[in-house]
């Protein structure tokens, strides 16, 4: 927990080195290089970069934490807003990959692991990894070609119409979250395998099959339990690097989410959006950190036992 | 040095045998099934990388606007993308750029990785604590978000790319090193070191260091994967290689749009060669990896 918050910290200050400090003379970044000098002096002065540098991150960061995240450039509007709304459309997409990806992920290595060595497992687990490892616009643009231009099943953009309902919102996501579920399935089949591979192996397990429980019970009741628990702990993780992941795929399917909105900033050179967003990956990052690792003490008894001690 | 023997410690990076270990290393590699395959693809791209140009149909940067956005054909195989250029041509010399920026990233990150981790390692202490928890603080970000920050606060060109990636791995090198060299310190040879007074500079890079490269040569494969695939993305946000050049990822961003439109081959066949590069250095990674973990 402490440590979380002095990550934090040190975090903020790195977004704020990245956002205020690297890029020189703000207000020349913004106007280009043909501007009048006097602009850029007058615009430096109104947007108070002309004060010490270790002010300057303490009205930014007190300011970050009371919820006021600094004026767009770009929009002339608090980016407070802008970031409330991304950030909820971005764990809508996150979640409907998430939806997809954790059963399917789990399924992919329960069947690998019972199947270990064979075909079935090669396939999973060799397949699952290449597509884990492929950039996600590259795998986006392949299912976009196929899914919804060649059989011209799901809509290629993510923009659905305005009064479009639950269902309808979640078909037009379904194709963005394709990519998503395909970097994500590989990781969460392979640390589902290997946990079960290990459970399968262990003396509980020959109890039990040997104390008469039908296979199918030994399975989901006494592997699966103990297998899943590495698995929370990848999926938390995993969380975390989806949201950054989302930039691209936002961009590719132009949908307005925390990773677009990161990506806009930074083409409009939007400094405090920027800096905004990053910062809010970051806590979002840390937190789902933090949820993975608290979930695996609860979850896991013998941890819990000896955090107790 | 070598001839000390050692009890094999039970932590899986321990590879750390006696100098013929890499005899049998390189032994193992060239019977692994993937390292050969995937060896044989990045060559392949090397060597179009380096040679492409003599072989190229058609001069993959001249336009031909009366003939753009031909569908592949016998004249033009993989068709022509909308200033004509021919997109074979293209495809083949296109991993010329990825191919430089990406490893050089990861060697900038190898070397500073390496170079932080023993130094955490090695001296632990406030040092190691203070460290460690900025390089945590900053493996918070994802490596693209992190770029994309740090490349419009400074502008983009070749070498920013090459520093920003190899800045963003860094941590991720020393925290595989500093862990390994944790491992090594505790070993006689290094108590021998220190006995015979050598330097702190000579015991983590004279004795410690051949030590750990097994996990550092991992560790590089695995980045290089990364690498590419940072690269890769990073172009097609247009934040990476710029224009005018073939690379696969910024003619993706360039013809994306026309996909809509049907022009399938100004995308699908760069998309293919990405795909290809990136599991093939994966590949090599798993490779490496079993052969010094066997």
């Amino acid at each position: 927990m402490g440590l979380s918050l002095i990550s934090l910290f040190l975090l903020s200050v790195m977004v704020f080195i990245g956002g205020q400090v690297l890029p020189g003379n703000v207000g020349r970044a913004i106007l280009g290089p043909l501007a009048d000098q006097q602009a850029v002096d007058v615009l430096n002065e109104s947007l108070g970069l002309n004060r010490p540098l270790l002010v300057q991150y303490g009205s930014w960061i007190w300011n970050f934490i009371q919820g006021d995240m600094g004026t767009s450039y770009v929009f002339r509007a608090p980016v407070s807003g802008f970031i409330v709304d991304a950030l909820g459309n971005s764990l809508k997409l996150a979640l409907v990959a998430f939806l997809m990806v954790v059963p399917v992920g789990i399924l992919g290595g329960v069947v690998a692991a019972l199947n270990v060595d064979r075909p079935l497992d090669r396939i999973i687990s060799i397949g699952g990894l290449s597509m884990t490892v492929l950039p996600e616009f590259v795998t986006g643009i392949v299912l976009v070609l196929i899914l919804g231009i060649w059989l011209g099943w799901l809509p290629i953009s993510a923009a659905w119409p305005s009064d479009a309902g639950f269902f309808t919102q979640l078909y037009y996501l379904i194709l963005p979250a394709l990519p998503l579920f395909l970097s994500l399935f590989g990781y969460i089949a392979r640390m589902t395998r290997s946990g079960m591979v290990e459970a399968l192996d262990s003396d509980y397990t020959r109890t039990a099959v040997l104390k008469g429980l039908p296979w199918r019970t030994v399975v989901w009741r006494h592997v699966l339990r103990n297998a899943l628990l590495p698995t929370i702990t990848v999926v938390a993780t995993q969380a975390g690097y989806l949201i950054g992941g989302l930039v691209v795929i936002e961009t590719l399917f132009r949908y307005q989410g925390i990773g677009s909105l990161v990506y806009t900033a930074a083409s409009g050179k939007d400094f405090p959006m920027l800096q905004a967003g990053v910062l809010t990956i970051g806590i979002v990052y840390t937190v789902a950190t933090l949820v993975a690792d608290i979930l695996y003490s609860l979850l896991n008894p013998r941890i819990r036992l000896r955090a107790d001690q | 040095m070598s001839a000390i023997e050692h009890p094999a410690s039970t932590t899986a990076l321990d590879t750390t045998a006696p100098r013929g270990a890499w005899g049998d290393t390189l032994h193992s590699l060239s019977r692994s099934g993937t390292f050969l395959v995937g060896s044989t693809i990045v060559l392949f791209w090397i060597a179009c990388a380096i040679f492409g140009q003599h072989f190229t149909p058609y001069d993959p940067l001249a336009s031909d606007i009366l003939n753009s956005l031909a569908p592949p054909s016998g004249e033009h195989w993989f068709g022509t993308d909308q200033l004509g250029r021919d997109v074979f041509s293209r495809v083949i010399v296109g991993s010329r750029d990825i191919l430089t920026v990406a490893p050089l990233a990861t060697l900038l990150a190898t070397i500073a990785g390496t170079t932080l981790g023993l130094l955490t390692g090695y001296f632990r202490g406030i040092l190691d604590e203070i460290v460690s928890r900025f390089l945590e603080a900053f493996m918070a970000i994802p490596v693209v978000i992190k770029a994309l920050l740090i490349i419009v606060a400074i502008g983009t060109s070749k070498l920013t790319v090459i520093i920003v990636i190899g800045i963003a791995f860094t941590p991720i090198i020393a925290r595989t090193v500093r862990s390994a060299v944790l491992a090594e310190r505790e070993l006689d040879y290094v108590a021998a070191a220190q006995l015979r007074h050598e330097s702190a500079f000579h015991t983590m890079f004279v004795e410690i260091l051949p030590n750990v490269l097994p996990p550092i040569l991992v560790e590089t494969t695995v980045r290089l994967g990364y690498a590419i695939f940072a690269v890769a993305t990073l172009s097609f946000l247009g934040f990476g290689i710029q224009p005018p050049s073939p690379d696969w990822a910024l003619s993706i961003s360039t013809n994306y749009g026309l996909i809509g439109g049907g022009y399938w081959w100004t995308v699908l066949f760069d998309g293919f060669a990405i795909a290809s590069v990136v599991v093939g250095v994966n590949l090599v990674a798993d490779g490496v990896h079993g052969a010094f973990n066997d």
